[in-house]
């Protein structure tokens, strides 16, 4: 997009964007506060947005607080990500029931709904692009995955602040959304006017905003945007150097290190729920008293679960410094094997999240600062 | 399904509050399926009819705590084919397995008029510490719903799909903001899911009802209470409820002193 395509529109203009959105009948999901935090819920107006909040994050520690001013988004991310209505934790794929036909079974019919997703960050946009990769790409689609995906509209909002455990920087996936969206928004206080900036990404967010009351931008206010995404550029709470990070893991299976993080780790499997990008499912079959009804069910897994590596015969995976270890070396090394892409976008949502803040970043760093020698490494994998 | 063929099920009680025997009568929409599907044959707290053993699936209440109670799970064993124990009493010995950590003789002689009268062990101790089990389903009380699963299981001759993970998976399927890392100290991370993580969607640590999960790092979760200001005896106290017999809970509690 050409500058020219930028234009500025009010908190009007805003709900303007909703409502064109609500009438072509989008299930509209965005950031709300609940529970002093901000998740992502159904809205249907500017005032739903989280004004004048925002979040203090650290290593296994959250809390909401008051701006000194009325941004819409002056946060990062919460505990929900949008992989929440994508990826949904729990899904009926089908039911059969036995009668005087015989047994007959039906799929899950897909909900007719379109989802616009507003205020999804660049980080985000990068988690949604690996999830596409997982589920779309490949020799089997993932159906239901691809349904709900289907003529999504997003609006993606630049940040203009980093938080406590946000790393996009160095995963280069944000802090100014690229790709992947409809309309970007950077929030703009300027000059004493509360206003955002837009950019449109696709032929559908040209389309919206026809709808929208919209004025050029002017260099200023393109300044200004770009001001504020430095502002979050150089506020990064966390880095992880990339530099030969899937080599050092892979090279570093029996590293001390593991056994250290396993004596903190919980294995209660949070950072996987929360990362945008963990895509693991179980399924459950369950039959009814009678017999004659039976259902399969699909929810998130977690590698952190025993059942998880569960073969014949036992789980492969029965300590915790090889369950901590095949996360942290899929997200951040073998999933370039295997869709040739990080697994990790820097959200930090793991390092919040987790109950006892173990850092992904810290731990990479400390195998980074003391790897095995090669005479100190077992001729095989354990 | 034909009334000969129909699965024999017997219920029994031993030290226990009832709460989860009464979560079969609490299945009000699946009692008829239930009844349909099994032969009630031994339900005292629901039929005063009550047939002679043998029956193809026990349901065990309760711990072990008295002599006389020691003696009649044996009996319950031998006529049962599958067995299955539910709640905390009966897979970790209960709130009341709180007077293995104190002297019982001194309990009874405050509480009961007459000492002498009462015949009760030093212990308040699980079922399978006694006899073999087939199936353990926990929780105070036991979630009805997993235990309409266990026996549709059971007569489907499938495995139950009961996980034994932590109830932090529960808590994020359910989309609920961790407490814990809000500042609510919570047993959540290390114990066992089922109870559909009730507590934190009411913004409440999780009290541990479900006890242990499958591999429960009790040290680091109580490292991390202590970080949010609580005291060992505090996480003594938090170790120490229903589930205080159970392994893992119990190690963890004896290593918090006063």
């Amino acid at each position: 997009m050409t500058e020219a395509a930028k234009s500025v529109i009010s908190i009007d203009g805003l709900q303007a964007l909703i409502d064109a959105l609500a009438a072509k009948n989008y299930q509209i999901m965005g950031p709300t506060v609940h529970d002093g935090a901000i998740i992502y819920d159904a809205i249907t107006k500017t005032a739903d947005l989280p004004a004048g909040w925002t979040d203090r994050q650290d290593g296994g520690r959250y809390r909401l607080e008051r701006r000194d001013d009325d941004a819409l988004f002056g946060y990062v991310v919460g505990p929900h990500s949008w992989k929440q209505f994508l990826h949904p934790a729990k899904e009926t794929l089908w039911k059969a029931s036995r009668g005087a036909d015989g047994i007959v079974v039906t799929a899950e019919e897909p909900s007719p709904q379109k989802f616009a997703f507003i205020g999804v960050r660049s980080c985000e946009l990068a988690a949604i692009a690996v999830q596409d990769k997982v589920f779309l790409e490949g020799p089997y689609l993932d159906v239901p995955y691809a349904e709900r995906r289907k003529d999504n509209f997003i609006v993606a909002v630049n940040c203009g602040e980093a938080g406590g455990t946000c790393f996009c920087v160095s995963m280069q996936t944000g802090p100014k959304a690229d790709a992947g969206y409809d309309v970007a928004l950077t929030e703009l206080h300027h000059n004493g006017a509360h206003e955002f900036l837009v950019e449109v990404g696709s032929e559908a967010g040209a389309a919206l905003m026809q709808e929208v009351p919209h004025r050029q931008a002017s260099d200023e206010q393109i300044s200004a945007a770009e001001a504020a995404v430095a502002n979050a550029t150089n506020q990064m709470g966390r880095t992880l150097d990339t530099n030969g990070l899937k080599e050092l893991l892979q090279g570093n299976a029996n590293h001390p290190q593991w056994d250290a993080v396993a004596e903190r780790c919980l294995s209660c499997g949070n950072c996987t729920m929360v990362c945008p990008t963990c895509f693991c499912t179980t399924v459950d079959d369950h039959s009814d008293l009678s017999g004659d009804n039976a259902e399969r069910v699909r929810k998130w897994d977690s590698c952190f679960t025993l059942d998880f590596s569960y073969i014949h015969g036992g789980s492969v995976r029965t300590a915790t410094r090889s369950r901590y270890r095949q996360w942290m070396t899929h997200k951040l090394a073998s999933w370039y094997d295997q869709f040739g892409t990080s697994g990790c976008v820097g959200c930090g949502r793991c390092i919040t999240w987790c109950p006892v803040g173990i850092d992904i970043t810290e731990e990479a760093a400390a195998i980074r600062a003391a790897p095995m020698t090669d005479k100190e490494k077992p001729n095989e994998r354990p | 399904m034909s009334e000969a063929k129909r699965p024999r099920l017997a219920v029994w009680k031993f030290a226990s509050c009832d709460g989860c025997q009464l979560s079969l009568l609490d299945c009000e929409d699946e009692l008829l399926a239930l009844a349909g599907a099994i032969e009630i044959a031994n339900f005292p707290e629901a039929s005063s009819a009550i047939s002679d053993g043998p029956y193809d699936l026990s349901l065990v209440e309760g711990s072990i705590t008295t002599p006389h109670d020691a003696e009649r799970i044996q009996m319950v064993r031998e006529q049962s084919k599958f067995l299955v124990t539910i709640g905390a009493c009966a897979t970790a010995g209960g709130i009341q397995a709180l007077r293995n950590f104190a002297d019982v003789n001194e309990f009874i002689s405050v509480v009961y008029a007459s000492p002498h009268y009462i015949k009760t062990l030093e212990t308040s101790t699980a079922i399978a510490d006694h006899i073999p089990v087939d199936y353990e389903l926990h929780g105070c009380p036991i979630n009805k719903m997993q235990l309409v699963e266990v026996i549709s299981a059971f007569i489907a001759g499938r495995k139950p799909a009961i996980a034994s993970h932590s109830v932090c998976v529960e808590c994020k399927q359910r989309g609920t903001v961790c407490v814990m890392v809000q500042g609510t100290p919570c047993l959540g991370p290390v114990t066992h899911a089922g109870c559909g993580a009730i507590c934190p969607a009411y913004r409440r640590g999780c009290y541990g009802c479900y006890g242990p999960m499958e591999d429960p790092n009790t040290a680091a979760l109580a490292r991390e209470w202590q970080q949010l200001g609580k005291t060992p005896r505090d996480v003594q106290h938090a170790f120490r409820t229903y589930n205080a017999g159970a392994e893992a809970f119990l190690k963890e509690g004896q290593a918090h002193g006063n």
